[in-house]
Formats: structure tokens, C-alpha cells, sequence
């Protein structure tokens, strides 16, 4: 059965032929590619699994035009609107996917920080793994195939074997809310050296109000006794769309540490996969989605352990307010072979109002022996007893509700280590909270 | 004049009347003990007078110095100068003491139109009620009563009476499950709190925590209502002859009302 292209589609199709080639073949082709399977296989539907609770019926009636590359070029940005405390590293920025080398810096030695155009006149062929990526599921990887066709700027952060960075990369995502209808495509690509060390803040701003796309497809690898901290903070406008794929491969001995916090966007939508490659090997992430309003924010957890005594914990907590919807789905799998697995996945929901909604769903696959694996999902409520034990001694309920709500969050991100960054954190998301009463 | 003033309450939970009838008048620096049989409506009087949801008021007043005390939120009730402490208190996972004891604190603050503390004058506070209480300042970092021993939860009650400084404490069993090292502990925390300008509404089940308090006035709550009030001689002879001996004075009274064991 073949429809016609969706207006999202055409539009898509439209961008990708104003973008130049590279003069590098196997890109070019790569590319070319990914753009034909876009083309052929068109947005997930509702029939595909992955994609069940997350329609995109709207998306696709929206054709989106490439964000102009000169105007996110010249747009000024207020250095204060993307500061964060505890971040105070090199920092990366793109407007509206246009890489900005006047807002950025990279003096810390020992790491390289590249755009993408600049890493590939240097030397393409390290970044040919990631970047030749054909994606083989379908519509399932409509983002990560656009991506692929379309986003000519990116990162490029390498880390030198040995070296131990102390200060946080900050990589901020601004979306200028200023190009009603448009889309911006990134990629990037962490290469996090042997027994390397590094702390990455991935950040998403907006500044104005214009309904706007994002796609940030990320690699990242850590190499033998690497480790990467990354922390991921979106505050995106309720305007914005954003699809992001973090994937993540570790060698033997790394740990890799991701924190999400999730407060804006009208449609989020984070595929967060990690490929636990070596021995020993460890991945935890944790995170909190905190809905109000009509958003919807879709997170999707998928831990492969391929390795023998790998690690991995997850920890999720989820807040739906007004007519939101929460997705979570987490998945472990436990690979033939990878004895000695020890794995637990959490995921507990709080609905404050009758008409929000949280589907969770936690998938346990198992193929090995003598693994340890625990997984648990939960849906509930503020407690009343609770509730009114802070009232009787003086809280205002809209207090009460926040003091709770922010206390039932606070297992996912107290295990950040950098304090000024987790308070902020914890701020942010308290002025996210409702205030109002119970909307039931 | 009175501080609390409580006529013909009437109140229901589930659809089932709980009281019928109840009257007391309290004035400043009173302590008053209130016992009676199980399902006698003892914690339903707390918890009416805190406003806990599910507790339906259908006839009868209270006014709290002046004021219509059931038309307030709980918030309200507590910035005013009433402190219930709980039967069961309850653990807060996540939430810290301290930051609860202030954000409260300053919550009634602001409700009366006072000055918030800042976290200096608030510590300084806390400490020279920590030494009423004989409380270690280590509970002070754990979360809100998660962990605390039955004595401990029921001390950290009377530790943050004393530092909200209300007018008027009500007592909902609290020597309930305590030992008796637990129970002087307790009876001391609210003896060094009476002043001449506090109440004291002490709901037991037991004589013995009077052994510690001494009340000005006892009242025996059975079937709804106060059906008898005295000295605290009233507690020593329910001690020893239990309830049953009231039903002659008072023939409206079932026996479930009097034994708490339902008919």
C-alpha cells in the first residue's frame, strides 16, 4: 500500500535537496540513503509498536521548512539565558542547529571539541561509523533517518585516553522560537577515550514562541575504564517538538551516568539506548518527566547487556498534571552469554489531575543465566494522609502538593554529583510544579 | 473568656454520626483530659477540630477565640494557634525535618502577618527547643518521622509544638504505644509548654499519662457526647471501675457505648 507523502514528508524531501553535498562519498551516499528510507517508509504510525502511544498525525500535516541558517547565524543570544550553575566548562552552542563558534569555546586540553563541518575536513573516516549508520527498522527510525539526511552541523567531542576533565562540557540546544514552521536537525558524536573522564550537560532552551522541531541524534562511546556523566536538561519552550536519540556504547570497565530532567516541549519524544558491550561494564540512568498542561513527552529506556557482570540501573520518576500524557517504556535485555548481569529499572508516575495520563510499560528479556534483574512500574496519587499532616501544621495545600511532589522526584536526581547544578535541578523543577489546586 | 468553645458538635465520617452532641468550653491555660471507651469519637474530635478531609460537619459550632474554627483550612486552623499532634504521625519519605518544620513555621508567619525567619534565627530556635525535648539533632536531618522509632515520632510531635507555639495543642493519644521512659519523656516536652496563655485538649484512652499531666478538668466522651467531666479524681476512678458504672446515670447510653465494643 503506498500513500502519498505526507505535507511533513514533501517538506522534508523539499530540505534535503537545498543541502549541498560533502564531496565525501560514503556520506553523500549515507545520506542519499537514509533520505530514500524517510521517503519511503514516512512517520511511524499507530500500528507500530514503538511508536503506540506517541501519535504523530498532527506532525505529519506540518510541513516544516529547514530553520534559516543565516538568521540562527546572526540571532543574539543572552549569554544569562543559558548559563547554569555548577556548568562552567567549554560550552557548545547551536541556534536552531547552526553551530555558533562566537558563543562557544573549547581551551580545556586534553579534549576536542570540533563542529561537525570543521571534524570532517580534518578527517572524516573516524566519524564513518556513526555517520554511515543506514538504520535498518522502517518508519520506527523515521527521526534518526531524517537526522542522518539532513543535519549538516553537529559536535564532535573526543576525550584523550587518560585524561580526567573536571570542569562540565555544557552543550546547549537553542531553539530561537523566532522561525514559526521550521525544523532543526543535530548529531552528535561523544568519543569518551580510554580511562577518560568526562561530565556533559546537554541543555535545551527556546527563546521565543514560534512552534518549532528539533531532531538530536547522539553517539556516544566509552572506551576501557572510561566515564561519562551526562546530564540532560530540557526546558524547551510548550511550542517546541523535540525527537532525540541517545545511544551509547560501552567498552569493558566504563561506566556511563545519565541524568534527564524533562520539563518542556509540546512533544518530546527521547530514545535513550545503551549497548553494554564489555565486561564489567556499567550504565544507570535516572530521570524525571514533569507534564502540565497538553505536553507530551514520550521516553523510551532500552539497556542491551551483551557483556559478562555488567551493571545497570534505572530509576525513573514521572509527574502528569492537566490533560498531559506520560510515556515511559523501559526495556533491559539480557543477552546470551552475559552472566553475572545485575540490572533494576524503576519507574514510578504521579497523576495530579483526572484527566492527565501515564502509560509505563517495563520489559524484562532475559537469555542468560545467573543474571539479577528487578523491574517495577508504578501509577499513583498524592497521599492524602500525607497532604493533610503538612497542612495541619501551617502549609498551604499548594505548598503541601509541591513539597510532596518535588520529595517523590527526589530519588532520581539526588545521586547527581554536582550539587549546584542538582539544586538548580530541584528549582527548576519546583517552578514547574502546579501550584493550583487538584484539578479533578 | 474562652479560648475554645465548642457547642452541640455534630459530625459524621462515612455516612456514620460519630458525634452527637459534643459541648466544651477551654480557657486559656487550661488543660483539659478527654477519655473515653474505643469508638467513643476521641480522635474524630482532633480531627474535626484539625479539618481533616472526610470528617462532615452537620450541626453545631466552634469557635476558636473569636473566630468560626470550621470555616477554616487546615493551614489556616494551624496559622490561628491550633496544633493537633497525631495519633500516628506520618513518615514523609523526601521531605526534610528541618526545611518542614520551617516552611510550616514560616507559612503561619506569614499567614499572621509576621516576619519569616531566615535560616540563622530559625536554627537558633530549634536548638533551644531541642533541649526541651531531649531530642538528638540528628533526627533533624532525617526525613520527616521515616525511620523514627513509635517514641521518637511521637517526641518529634511535641517538638514541633514547641517550636510552632501554639494556643491551643490537642493531644490525639499520643501515649499510645509508648513505654513509660517514652511516656516522661512526652509528659515533660508538654509540661515545660504550659503557660497561662496555652491550652491543652488531651485525648487518652489510658489514666496514666495524667499520672504525668495533671489536667484541670477530665471529661468521659462515650456515646458521641461528653457524658460526665470532673477533677482529675474523675480519671482515677475510671481507672479502676472502667465505664460501665455510667450507664445508670446515664439510661440513654447503649452498651456499645460504653464498652466500645459494637452491638
Amino acid at each position: 500500500m503506498t500513500n502519498a507523502p505526507s505535507p511533513f514528508v514533501r517538506a522534508a524531501l523539499d530540505a534535503a535537496a537545498g543541502i549541498p553535498a560533502t564531496g565525501i562519498a560514503w556520506l553523500d551516499a549515507a545520506r542519499r540513503e537514509n533520505l530514500d528510507s524517510f521517503a519511503a517508509d514516512g512517520l511511524p504510525e499507530g500500528r507500530s509498536e514503538a511508536w503506540k502511544y506517541t501519535p504523530l498525525r498532527a506532525l505529519a500535516q506540518r510541513a516544516l521548512a529547514l530553520a534559516d541558517r543565516g538568521a540562527a547565524g546572526a540571532l543574539a543570544v543572552d549569554a544569562t539565558r543559558i548559563a547554569l550553575p555548577g556548568v562552567d566548562g567549554d560550552r557548545v552552542v547551536f541556534v536552531d542547529g547552526t553551530y555558533r563558534a562566537d558563543l562557544s569555546t573549547a581551551t580545556t586540553a586534553g579534549v576536542t571539541l570540533l563542529p561537525l563541518a570543521g571534524a570532517l575536513a580534518q578527517n572524516p573516516e573516524p566519524l564513518r561509523f556513526a555517520l554511515a549508520n543506514r538504520y535498518r527498522h522502517g518508519a520506527a527510525d523515521a527521526f534518526a533517518h531524517l537526522n542522518a539526511a539532513l543535519a549538516v552541523d553537529g559536535l564532535v567531542l573526543r576525550v584523550d585516553d587518560g585524561v580526567e576533565i573536571a570542569r562540565p562540557v555544557h552543550v546547549v540546544h537553542v531553539s530561537s522560537g523566532g522561525q514559526a514552521d521550521t525544523a532543526w536537525h543535530v548529531r552528535l558524536l561523544l568519543d569518551i577515550g580510554k580511562a577518560a573522564s568526562v561530565d556533559v550537560v546537554e541543555h535545551y532552551v527556546t527563546l521565543g514562541d514560534a512552534a518549532q522541531l528539533g531532531t538530536v541524534v547522539t553517539d556516544i562511546s566509552v572506551r576501557e575504564h572510561g566515564r561519562l556523566g551526562l546530564v540532560v536538561l530540557q526546558d524547551a519552550s510548550t511550542a517546541t517538538t523535540l525527537v532525540r536519540r541517545t545511544h551509547a556504547r560501552l567498552d569493558a570497565d566504563a561506566t556511563a551516568t545519565v541524568h534527564v530532567l524533562e520539563l518542556g516541549g509540546a512533544l518530546v519524544r527521547h530514545e535513550l539506548q545503551a549497548d553494554v558491550n564489555g565486561d564489567r561494564a556499567r550504565f544507570d540512568s535516572r530521570g524525571v518527566f514533569a507534564l502540565s498542561g497538553r505536553q507530551h513527552i514520550d521516553t523510551q529506556l532500552e539497556v542491551r547487556h551483551q557483556a559478562r557482570d555488567t551493571a545497570s540501573e534505572a530509576l525513573w520518576r514521572g509527574i502528569a498534571d492537566g490533560r498531559s500524557r506520560g510515556v515511559f517504556r523501559g526495556a533491559i535485555v539480557v543477552a546470551e552469554g552475559a552472566d553475572g548481569t545485575d540490572a533494576s529499572l524503576s519507574n514510578k508516575n504521579l497523576l495530579l489531575s483526572g484527566q492527565a495520563e501515564i502509560d509505563t510499560k517495563p520489559e524484562l528479556e532475559i537469555y542468560a543465566d545467573e543474571v539479577k534483574a528487578a523491574h517495577g512500574a508504578t501509577i499513583g496519587q498524592l497521599d492524602e494522609r500525607s497532604l493533610f499532616y503538612l497542612r495541619s501544621r501551617g502549609i498551604p495545600l499548594s505548598q503541601a502538593r509541591s513539597l510532596l511532589t518535588l520529595a517523590f522526584c527526589r530519588a532520581a536526581l539526588e545521586s547527581l554529583p554536582n550539587e549546584a547544578l542538582r539544586e538548580h535541578l530541584g528549582d527548576l523543577l519546583v517552578a514547574n510544579l502546579p501550584t493550583g489546586p487538584a484539578a479533578d | 473568656m474562652h479560648m475554645l468553645k465548642i457547642d452541640n458538635l455534630h459530625a459524621r465520617v462515612e455516612g456514620k454520626e460519630i458525634l452527637k452532641g459534643l459541648s466544651l468550653t477551654v480557657k486559656p491555660g487550661e488543660v483539659h483530659a478527654i477519655m473515653g471507651p474505643n469508638g467513643a469519637g476521641k480522635s474524630t474530635l482532633g480531627n474535626v477540630l484539625a479539618g481533616r478531609d472526610g470528617y462532615e460537619v452537620t450541626a453545631g459550632s466552634v469557635d476558636f477565640a473569636g473566630r468560626d474554627l470550621l470555616a477554616l483550612e487546615p493551614e489556616e486552623r494551624a496559622a490561628v494557634g491550633v496544633f493537633l499532634a497525631f495519633q500516628y504521625p506520618v513518615e514523609i519519605p523526601g521531605v526534610n525535618n528541618t526545611y518542614f518544620l520551617r516552611a510550616a513555621l514560616n507559612a503561619q508567619r506569614k499567614f499572621r502577618g509576621e516576619e519569616e525567619l531566615d535560616s540563622m534565627r530559625f536554627l537558633k530556635l530549634v536548638r533551644e527547643k531541642l533541649k526541651v525535648m531531649q531530642i538528638s539533632d540528628e533526627l533533624l536531618h532525617r526525613a520527616v518521622n521515616e525511620g523514627f522509632s513509635g517514641g521518637e515520632k511521637k517526641r518529634n510531635e511535641i517538638f514541633q509544638m514547641a517550636v510552632l507555639e501554639p494556643k491551643l495543642a490537642i493531644l490525639d493519644e499520643t501515649d499510645s504505644g509508648l513505654d513509660i521512659d517514652a511516656l516522661k519523656q512526652v509528659a515533660e516536652g508538654v509540661n515545660a509548654l504550659r503557660s497561662p496563655d496555652r491550652s491543652f485538649v488531651i485525648v487518652t484512652h489510658y489514666q496514666r499519662l495524667l499520672d504525668y499531666i495533671e489536667p484541670d478538668f477530665v471529661h468521659v466522651l462515650a456515646g458521641g457526647r461528653i457524658v460526665e467531666s470532673g477533677d482529675k479524681d474523675l480519671a482515677l476512678k475510671l481507672e479502676e471501675q472502667g465505664y460501665a458504672w455510667l450507664a445508670e446515670k446515664h439510661p440513654e447510653l447503649r452498651k456499645a457505648d460504653l464498652t466500645g465494643v459494637p452491638a
